[in-house]
């Protein structure tokens, strides 16, 4: 008999890129079928691929035996797909019952809604969840794992036979993970197959039957969670990489003089404790999954993003700061995750940008800026960095996107700050601007900068990084010397929070 | 190709280029009237010759030195309150509270004259109100984290309370006579309210120009996140452009209370208005991060040829306000930003 899901040589390109080559995937009815793979892998796109969201490109997509081509997302859900996204659809003020009905409201002859009616049929499908949720309230009053459960009410509703849940636990505490699972194994007796995505390998392990591993758009392969472990799932998502070309480390023990030491710093009661320190001249890696609170924490550190507890020392005197200016004023320095919407200003040029923290260097009576000093200032970074525009005073918004990059970076060449945080320094960024990007960062640390660089690219990690913190669910599992750092490493600290010398 | 808010190639620039940068000078400029083509002036600039030409052929007695001189002495009052609006909506902020602010600080200063006090104090403390109100509009704005168009709206009405409070509802009269000279005086022949109007904006252009708070000024409109995150002190910053806006309205108070002899609890009412629209038809992106004080000086000459121009054709009022409003739809419709 054919598996309920059968998904067989999918394809998918955006713009030249390959996504997806010929990606195949089986899942049985009550089956629990986790998706594994390091972040752009493609997993999300075979998952919007299975909703309708995107056609592929070639490939079937067969339920029962019977092959279905999907328009869009209501064929899908019309299929028996169900979907549980990260992020939540519901809307916040409306109630359980109204959200899981939204849409399709059920109404008597004068079109006036069937409350009651409704209000019954949600009642029977969360008891089929064995969860109790007062169904009076709007949903935002209510917990995440609460939401969550009613996304899956909602998609039950629906009759969904395959309900898939993009990683679910992301948001959740333990002991609401724990509820997830049993919710699941219930589902799982009464039929109804999961495709389960999540980069926590001991959920995988609790509640999964089979694993499929995805790595740079292919299917790897597949295994019984029974007749697998650890180091090969981590084994199969690193795979054996090409070496690109990095510029060479320094010798390392140079220096153990700490300019940066964070003692405590804790995002909000809940979450962990985490202390780490950046030392002179060196490049400290924040690895670890998209979400695992990397970025969180460096906001925190300049003040930008509140912390509850926060003790830190900044080239060994207490500081606390607690906004960029007074981050800046100790000489540390951010390159932020996004280009377009926390690093440039667009409408300015080149020049201004460059210059913008930085126009106590050009003035000149006190208080005006020099602007043929200010000029050649920024002649001379954009040509360190090379940012191949027409002048100074070229507006930033007709840059490529690597252009842009650099002119983001040059504003920190000629700086006072000396403590720099570069956050996804080369996303979205093409092959030869990320080896210059590579080498200014050298430059940099050799010239006794330290740079923290958040990535979630591994081989960037480890051809990069003289010591890397991998975070994983917002707590610093551990940090690896030069040595350590392998792409396997770093991938098990990542999903499994142990590393091999742990074991 | 630039749009370019900080005027860097601009044909007017009068700072020479350093022998040293004259090769970026030559690669950036190019071709001048392309640069000038795209700067954020040109628009309202064809717009007010435009305007100017239409009122020369629909009346006679327009183009002449009297009448134009007339003009400017009108316009001088919106065009200092849309200086200090220029810095809030150049932030991406907005200043409601103006008219009302005016109508505090003149009805305080002319009231301090009135009771004997020392006249510079009483010019000094009208000015101080103003400056003191924007502060508080600032602290709200940028420290409380509260939308500027509610927290200028909340204390506009507030502002306006306090000036009928003071003045007990009626005009403040009986000033003393050199009181005349910002309003109606003239040095050398030339009006004092124009001459007062030419340094407010000087003053302004250098300093959004030349000074490091200018740059962070747009680009707080520009990218508030990418500024703050650069390190700027992006509260400061807000600050000081709300107190310039109160203080630009005590300048205008001061103005408008010598004009009319007296400290007027209902003066400045629709101001902010006329001010707003000064700044708009300059070319400024209500968004913020674009635009220049040059091009509000033009805009506020657009408005108060406009006015002038339909009075001396001798239009109803009413029809007068539907065709200006036209006039400024159609304005703003051709001067909009063009993004690919």
């Amino acid at each position: 008999m054919a598996s309920l899901l059968q998904v067989e040589n999918i394809s998918k390109s955006f713009v030249g890129i390959r996504a997806l080559s010929e990606v195949g995937l089986s899942v049985e009815a009550g089956e629990i079928h986790a998706l594994l793979g390091e972040n752009g892998a493609g997993k999300s796109t075979l998952m919007k691929i299975l909703c309708g969201v995107y056609q592929p490109d070639s490939g079937l997509i067969a339920i029962d035996g019977v092959e279905h081509h999907f328009a869009g997302y209501k064929d899908a859900v019309h299929a028996g797909i169900g979907i549980v996204f990260q992020e939540f659809s519901l809307i916040p003020h409306l109630n359980a019952v109204e959200n899981i009905f939204l849409g399709r409201e059920k109404r008597n002859a004068l079109g006036l809604m069937q409350r009651g009616l409704m209000r019954g049929e949600a009642e029977a499908i969360l008891q089929r969840l064995g969860v109790a949720i007062p169904l009076h309230m709007p949903v935002a009053s209510l917990s995440v794992a609460q939401q969550q459960f009613i996304e899956i009410a909602k998609a039950l509703a629906l009759n969904a036979r395959i309900l898939i849940l993009d990683e679910p636990t992301a948001t959740l505490t333990p002991s609401e993970a724990e509820h997830l699972f049993t919710i699941m194994r219930e589902l799982k007796r009464q039929g109804v197959a999961m495709i389960f995505i999540s980069h926590h390998l001991e959920e995988i392990f609790q509640v999964c039957d089979r694993i499929t591993v995805f790595r740079d758009g292919r299917r790897i392969g597949d295994r019984d969670v029974a007749a697998t472990n650890v180091d090969e799932l981590v084994e199969m998502m690193v795979g054996r990489r090409i070496e690109k070309s990095f510029p060479p480390k320094p010798e390392v023990g140079t220096s153990h003089e700490i300019v940066l030491d964070v003692q405590e710093l804790q995002l909000d009661k809940r979450s962990p404790v985490n202390s780490f320190q950046l030392r002179k001249g060196e490049i400290l890696g924040f690895a670890g999954l998209v979400g695992s609170g990397r970025t969180e924490t460096a906001l925190a550190v300049i003040g930008y993003e509140p912390a509850v507890r926060k003790t830190m020392q900044v080239r060994g005197k207490p500081a606390s700061i607690r906004d960029p200016s007074e981050a800046l004023a100790n000489g540390i320095g951010i390159l932020p995750e996004s280009r377009k919407t926390e690093g440039l200003i667009t409408p300015f040029n080149v020049r201004s940008n460059i210059t913008l923290n930085n126009l106590a260097k050009y003035r000149r009576w006190g208080m005006l800026v020099d602007r043929g000093r200010e000029r050649q200032g920024a002649l001379d970074a954009m040509r360190r960095v090379r940012v191949k525009a027409n002048s100074t005073e070229t507006v930033v918004e007709t840059l490529s996107g690597g252009n842009q990059q650099k002119v983001v970076i040059a504003r920190w060449l000629d700086h006072h700050a000396d403590i720099l945080i570069f956050d996804e320094p080369t996303r979205g960024i093409d092959v030869g601007a990320k080896a210059e990007i590579y080498q200014i960062m050298r430059d940099l640390t050799a010239k006794g900068l330290s740079i923290v660089m958040i990535s979630s690219e591994l081989p960037e990690v480890v051809g990069m990084c003289d010591r890397v913190a991998v975070f994983r669910q917002g707590r610093i599992v551990g940090t690896l010397e030069s040595p350590q750092i392998t792409p396997e490493n770093v991938m098990r600290l990542a999903t499994a929070g142990e590393s091999h010398e742990q074991q | 190709m630039s749009s370019n808010n900080l005027d860097v190639a601009r044909p007017a620039d009068p700072s020479p280029l350093p022998s040293g940068s004259a090769s970026v000078g030559s690669a950036s400029v190019g071709n001048p009237f392309q640069t000038f083509r795209h700067s954020p002036i040109f628009f309202p600039l064809i717009g007010l010759v435009a305007v100017i030409v239409i009122m020369i052929f629909a009346s006679g007695s327009f183009f002449s030195v009297a009448n134009l001189t007339n003009v400017m002495r009108q316009v001088s009052i919106n065009a200092i309150v849309a200086v200090g609006m220029t810095f809030v909506i150049l932030t991406g902020g907005i200043d409601l509270s103006v008219g009302a602010v005016m109508a505090l600080a003149g009805t305080i200063a002319a009231g301090m004259m009135v009771h004997g006090f020392e006249p510079v104090l009483a010019l000094v403390v009208g000015l101080g109100v103003g400056f003191g109100f924007g502060l508080f509009n600032g602290l709200l704005v940028a420290y409380a984290r509260m939308p500027p168009i509610i927290v200028t709206l909340a204390t506009m009405g507030v502002a306006r309370g306090l000036a009928l409070m003071y003045s007990g509802g009626y005009p403040i009269s009986g000033l003393p006579k050199w009181m005349r000279f910002f309003g109606n005086g003239a040095v050398w022949g030339v009006q004092t309210p124009i001459i007062i109007t030419l340094v407010v904006y000087l003053v302004a252009w250098v300093v959004l120009e030349r000074a490091p708070f200018g740059r962070y000024v747009y680009a707080i409109g520009g990218n508030e996140t990418a500024t703050r995150l650069s390190g700027i002190k992006v509260g400061r910053a807000k600050l000081i452009v709300y107190a310039v806006s109160g203080l630009t309205a005590a300048i205008a108070a001061i103005v408008l209370t010598s004009r009319l002899m007296s400290g007027q609890p209902n003066a400045g009412i629709g101001f902010e208005l006329d001010a707003i629209a000064a700044v708009v038809l300059g070319g400024t992106a209500i968004a913020g991060g674009r635009g220049s004080v040059i091009g509000t000086l033009i805009g506020a000459l657009l408005l108060g040829v406009l006015n002038n121009g339909l009075n001396m054709m001798g239009l109803d009022p009413y029809v007068q306000n539907v065709i200006k409003g036209g006039i400024i739809l159609l304005a703003i419709f051709i001067g909009r930003e063009r993004r690919a």
